[in-house]
């Protein structure tokens, strides 16, 4: 069941960054008064939200990269972004 | 993915390798156009001539980053007091730092607003003292600054730019938290602190003529709490209720020298920004020692770090690693006695001293003539 449209483009909004976590290794993914640790596949999907990259095509590079079926990946990858648009950490 | 919000994971051992600090409140000016009874700012405010310059800001900023610092918090006073703060902002960014401006929003002018974004700032919190110009003329002691705040508001959402309302409640704008709130759904804010005032500085010498009572308290939490559903994606509403009327003390800062800390304008490296009422600790400044020296090996940072300062009943308490003990300052504050339980805690045998006295104070009527607004800064 998918709930985006495959030309769904998320990004990070402003007051949103993502970056590494140098001093404490890692990832995470700030904003006003919140800091998500940001690990596993979930690093590779937010590596992939460059405000350009569309759903489809995401899901599409990680299927290739993790060599899985797109159809299984891409639940989960929207799960993550609309979890997180609800959090106000991503636009969609 | 985990969430680390901020204040809700303690370190567990009792003597740990402190971890690098996530969060740096600097506040660059103890200047103010605002007089807000509830001020957490010292009473003895440090004057304009002890400011840091910009050079040594810079300094501080990158080794802030250096240290592993993830949120800046400009903050003051008015932090845009300083005229360098376009320059301070920019740094900030450059060097990794997540801005956060912390501001009244009455002096700052379109252009300047602009060349802070411009810079780099990555948010801006917007304190708002009432829903509206009655109120927010007698918390902070400035006429018109209510309209202000709003025209700030609306410049700062006109550019896409991400703001958060920060409201201390008190009792003098406690019956004013729903409309708080819609005023922050209308301004376009994305999210809204109702912070209960907490007592420090010149909230605890105008403690008398701010403390709600226990009713109208648990109703701004049922207030609260049924906004936040309602307005789940429009509107994050955060929210701190006050420990004078609590069963357990908060987990102050995220435990003592654990996650954040605080630059005073004259470079005084503090645990949290009240810490100074603690009078025999040393603390050290940013003029003589690197951040991350005084952070991991500072007397101050020592002091009350971990669990090993403990007396009874903190030391075997199950609950040690969940709060630390609450806060160092309120317990000498009110019991005289910094490695005291924090008397919010009903294991403290002070307990009921406070609820007492917060039921005392909340009936009393206080003589609105009587509030101490604080200064405006000294020059």
């Amino acid at each position: 069941m998918s709930d985006l449209g495959d030309d769904t483009v998320p990004k990070l909004p402003h007051g949103v960054k993502f970056r590494e976590d140098k001093a404490r290794g890692g990832y995470i993914l700030v904003g006003p008064e919140r800091i998500y640790n940001i690990d596993g596949v979930s690093v590779e999907i937010l590596k992939r939200v460059d405000g350009a990259a569309s759903i489809q095509r995401i899901v599409a590079d990680l299927a290739t990269v993790f060599t899985a079926e797109e159809a299984v990946i891409r639940p989960d990858v929207e799960a993550f972004l609309i979890d997180l648009r609800d959090k106000q950490m991503v636009v969609l | 993915m985990s969430e680390t919000l901020l204040d809700e994971r303690p370190q567990a051992n009792a003597k740990p390798k402190p971890q690098p600090p996530i969060g740096l409140l600097a506040e660059l000016t103890h200047r103010c156009p605002l007089r807000c009874t509830y001020c957490s700012n010292p009473i003895e405010l440090e004057s304009r001539s002890a400011e840091l310059d910009t050079e040594t800001w810079k300094r501080v900023f990158s080794q802030a980053a250096e240290l592993g610092v993830i949120h800046l918090h400009l903050s003051g006073g008015e932090p845009c007091a300083r005229k360098d703060i376009v320059e301070l902002t920019r740094h900030a960014a450059e060097v990794g730092l997540y801005t956060n401006l912390i501001t009244s929003g009455v002096g700052v002018k379109e252009s300047q607003l602009d060349a802070l974004l411009e810079a780099g700032c990555d948010h801006i919190q917007l304190s708002m003292q009432g829903a509206d110009e009655e109120i927010t003329v007698a918390v902070a002691g400035m006429k018109g600054a209510f309209e202000r705040k709003q025209a700030f508001a609306k410049q700062v959402v006109d550019r896409g730019f991400p703001l958060t309302l920060n409201s201390v409640i008190h009792r003098q704008n406690i019956h004013q938290v729903p409309t708080m709130i819609e005023k922050a759904v209308e301004f376009g804010a994305k999210r809204i602190e109702i912070a209960h005032t907490q007592y420090y500085g010149w909230a605890l010498k105008n403690r008398a003529h701010l403390m709600p009572t226990k009713a109208d308290v648990d109703k701004t939490i049922e207030q609260v709490e049924e906004a936040r559903e309602r307005l789940k994606g429009t509107l994050v509403i955060d929210a701190v209720f006050p420990d004078y009327y609590a069963k357990y003390p908060k987990l102050c800062n995220g435990g003592w020298g654990a996650r954040t800390f605080s630059v005073t304008p004259s470079g005084k490296v503090l645990p949290c920004h009240a810490a100074e009422t603690i009078e025999h600790l040393e603390f050290w400044s940013v003029s003589d020692h690197d951040l991350a020296d005084v952070w991991y090996n500072g007397p101050a940072f020592e002091a009350y770090r971990g669990t090993d300062w403990m007396q009874e009943p903190c030391r075997s308490c199950e609950r040690k690693h969940i709060d630390f003990g609450g806060c160092r300052c309120q317990a000498l504050a009110l019991v005289g006695d910094a490695a005291a339980t924090d008397p919010a805690c009903v294991k403290s045998p002070h307990h009921d001293r406070i609820g007492d006295l917060a039921r005392s104070e909340s009936a009393y009527v206080p003589d609105p003539t009587k509030v101490s607004y604080r200064l405006i800064g000294a020059a």
